[in-house]
C-alpha cells in the first residue's frame, strides 16, 4: 500500500516536472505557429533558429564567456586559496565571509551593484562588464571547491619533497598541483554552468546590443514567443540529458573500478 | 606552523583586489545612492519611499508569494526526500536524475513553458476547450507566478532536504519503533528534527530567489503584477532612477538579511549545507 502510494506521488511529481519541458519540444515540431493546434510535423523552427544571427552571436558570446570567466575565476581562485594557506585562521576567515557574500546575495542585488560600479567608474558596458561579473561570481565558488583539498598532509609531502632536494617549482607541479586537480576541476566546471546559466546578472551589466542566450530568450519572450525558442529549448534539454548521462555512466564505471575510492 | 606551503600570501592579492572591486565597492554604491538625492545631497526618501502605497503592496504581494511558494515546495519536497530515502539505490540515482536534469534547462525557458500551457490559447485552454468547458484565464495570476515559482525552484528544496534525510541513521529509526514510538511520533520527533539543516537551506534557496525575482512576475503576470523585484528592476532600466532603485533595494537587503538570521537561528550547522 505504501509502495503504491510512494510510485503515484513520484509519477505526480515526474508528470509535473516534464510536461512542460515535453510540451515545447513537441510544439518545437508543430508546422504551424499555433501554440494549440497541430499542423503537421517540420523542422522549420529549428532552421529559422539557425539562421538567426542574433541567436548566432548570443551562444557565441555565452560559451565565450563562460569559458573565460571560469578560467580567470578558477586561476584567481586557486591562487586564493593557496596564498590563504599562509594566513593566520582569522584573516582566513574574514576573507571566507567576504568570499560568501556574491553567493548568499540575491542575484538581483548583486546585478545592479555592479551595475552602478561600472556606471561610477564610467566602464562602457558590454561584453568586459559581463565577464568581470562572471568572474566575480564564479570566484566563490573556485575557492569553495579547491579549499578543503589543502591540508596538512599536502603541507606535509611538500615539505618532504622540499627536504629531499626538490625545488619550490618542481614540488609544487608534482605534489601540490596533483592534490588540487579534483577540486580546481569541479570550481571550473561549477563556473562555467553558473556562468551558462546566469540571467539576472548578465541582464543588468550588458550594454544595448550585446545578448547572451539568456538576455536574449528574455527579450524575444517579451515581444512574442516563437516556435523557434521551442526548437532551441529541446536542443539545450537533449545537450543537458546527454552531458549529465555522460557524466553519470562515467561515475558510474569510475566506482566500479575503484570502489574504495569514491570521494 | 603549516607556514611552507607555498608559503606566499601574496598569491591572494588578485582574489583581494576582485572582492574589493567586485562585491565591497558595488555593494557600497547601492548604500551611497541610496541614501543621496538627486543633487547630490543626503536624504532618507530612497529608503522611505518604501512606503508609498504601490511599493508597500509589491513588497507585501513578495512576501506572501514567496511563502506560500516556499510552503508549497517545502510540503512537496519532505515526501519526495523521503521516497527517495528509502527506494533503493540504483532507482535512487536515476530519480535524482531526474530531479537534477530539469535545472540545466534555462529558467527562462522552463518559465516560458508555463506560459505556453496557461495561455487563453494555450495548451491547457485547448485541452478544457475539448472536452467543452469554457475556456479559463490563468495567465497573468498570482496563481500562475506561484506556479512558475513552484516549477522553478523545486529541485533547490528537495536536493538540500535529500541530502540530510539520506544520512540520518537508520538505527535510530528503529530504535525509535522498538521503544514503542508511533509513526507519527517518529516522524516529528526524530525524522524531522534531524532533516532541520537540510530545510533550511532549501528554505534559503527557494525563499529569497522568490521573494526577490522580476522575471517570472514578469513572464506570467504579463506585467501587470509588480513584485518588488519588478519595482526595482524597472526604477534601474526603465526609468533610470538609481537612487530609488538603490533605496528600495537597502530595504529589499534587510528582509533577504533578516529572513537569513532567522532561518540560521534553526540550523546550527551554520549553511554548511547550503551546497
Amino acid at each position: 500500500m505504501k509502495k503504491v502510494f510512494g510510485r503515484i506521488y513520484i509519477v505526480i511529481i515526474m508528470l509535473f516536472l516534464y510536461l512542460p519541458i515535453l510540451t515545447l519540444i513537441v510544439l518545437s515540431f508543430n508546422e504551424t505557429k499555433s501554440m494549440s493546434v497541430w499542423g503537421g510535423f517540420s523542422l522549420h523552427w529549428y532552421e529559422e533558429l539557425f539562421h538567426s544571427r542574433l541567436m548566432m552571436g548570443a551562444i557565441v558570446n555565452t560559451f565565450s564567456i563562460a569559458i573565460l570567466a571560469a578560467l580567470i575565476a578558477t586561476i584567481v581562485g586557486t591562487l586564493a586559496v593557496l596564498g590563504m594557506a599562509a594566513m593566520k585562521p582569522r584573516t582566513q576567515n574574514i576573507l571566507l565571509g567576504f568570499n560568501n557574500i556574491p553567493m548568499l546575495n540575491a542575484d538581483i542585488v548583486t546585478g545592479i551593484a555592479l551595475m552602478l560600479f561600472f556606471l561610477m567608474v564610467g566602464a562602457p558596458r558590454g561584453y568586459m562588464t559581463i565577464l568581470f561579473s562572471h568572474a566575480t561570481f564564479c570566484i566563490p565558488y573556485v575557492i569553495l571547491s579547491v579549499r578543503p583539498r589543502v591540508n596538512k598532509n599536502t603541507e606535509k609531502l611538500y615539505e618532504a619533497a622540499l627536504d629531499l632536494g626538490a625545488s619550490e617549482k618542481y614540488a609544487f607541479r608534482k605534489i601540490v598541483l596533483p592534490e588540487l586537480r579534483p577540486g580546481i576541476l569541479s570550481g571550473f566546471l561549477l563556473s562555467f554552468t553558473m556562468s551558462v546559466d546566469d540571467f539576472i546578472i548578465t541582464y543588468f551589466t550588458r550594454g544595448a546590443g550585446i545578448n547572451t542566450i539568456s538576455t536574449l530568450i528574455y527579450s524575444e519572450v517579451k515581444i512574442g514567443i516563437r516556435p523557434s525558442l521551442f526548437a532551441l529549448s529541446t536542443i539545450i534539454f537533449v545537450v543537458a540529458l546527454l552531458v549529465l548521462l555522460a557524466v553519470n555512466i562515467r561515475q558510474d564505471s569510475n566506482e566500479r573500478k575503484a570502489p574504495q575510492t569514491c570521494s | 606552523m603549516g607556514t611552507n606551503l607555498v608559503a606566499k600570501k601574496q598569491y591572494s592579492i588578485p582574489f583581494i583586489v576582485w572582492i574589493i572591486a567586485g562585491t565591497i565597492i558595488p555593494l557600497a554604491s547601492i548604500a551611497y545612492y541610496g541614501f543621496t538625492s538627486r543633487d547630490g545631497g543626503f536624504t532618507l526618501n530612497n529608503v522611505l519611499a518604501m512606503f508609498r502605497h504601490d511599493h508597500l503592496q509589491a513588497l507585501g504581494l513578495s512576501l506572501l508569494l514567496a511563502f506560500i511558494s516556499t510552503l508549497i515546495c517545502l510540503l512537496i519536497a519532505f515526501p519526495m526526500a523521503m521516497i527517495l530515502r528509502e527506494s533503493k539505490y540504483g532507482k535512487q540515482g536515476f530519480l535524482i536524475f531526474v530531479i537534477i536534469l530539469p535545472m540545466w534547462m534555462n529558467f527562462l525557458l522552463r518559465t516560458m513553458a508555463w506560459q505556453v500551457l496557461l495561455e487563453r490559447q494555450g495548451v491547457i485552454n485547448a485541452v478544457i476547450a475539448a472536452i467543452g468547458l469554457p475556456r479559463q484565464e490563468m495567465m497573468n495570476t498570482p496563481g500562475a507566478i506561484v506556479l512558475g515559482m513552484v516549477y522553478d525552484f523545486l529541485p533547490f528544496m528537495i536536493l538540500p532536504i535529500y541530502n540530510t534525510v539520506s544520512k540520518i541513521d537508520n538505527h535510530l529509526i528503529e530504535a525509535a519503533y522498538d521503544l514503542g514510538a508511533r509513526k507519527s511520533m517518529v516522524y516529528t520527533r526524530v525524522i524531522l528534527p534531524l532533516s532541520v539543516p537540510g530545510i533550511v537551506s532549501g528554505i534559503t534557496m527557494v525563499f529569497i530567489p522568490a521573494l526577490t525575482t522580476f522575471v517570472i512576475s514578469n513572464m506570467l503576470g504579463g506585467g501587470k503584477i509588480n513584485l518588488i523585484g519588478n519595482i526595482i528592476e524597472q526604477e534601474f532600466t526603465v526609468n533610470s532612477n538609481w537612487y530609488l532603485g538603490s533605496g528600495l533595494s537597502l530595504v529589499m537587503m534587510v528582509f533577504i538579511i533578516i529572513s537569513m538570521l532567522a532561518l540560521q537561528k534553526f540550523d546550527k550547522t551554520g549553511g554548511a549545507n547550503l551546497i
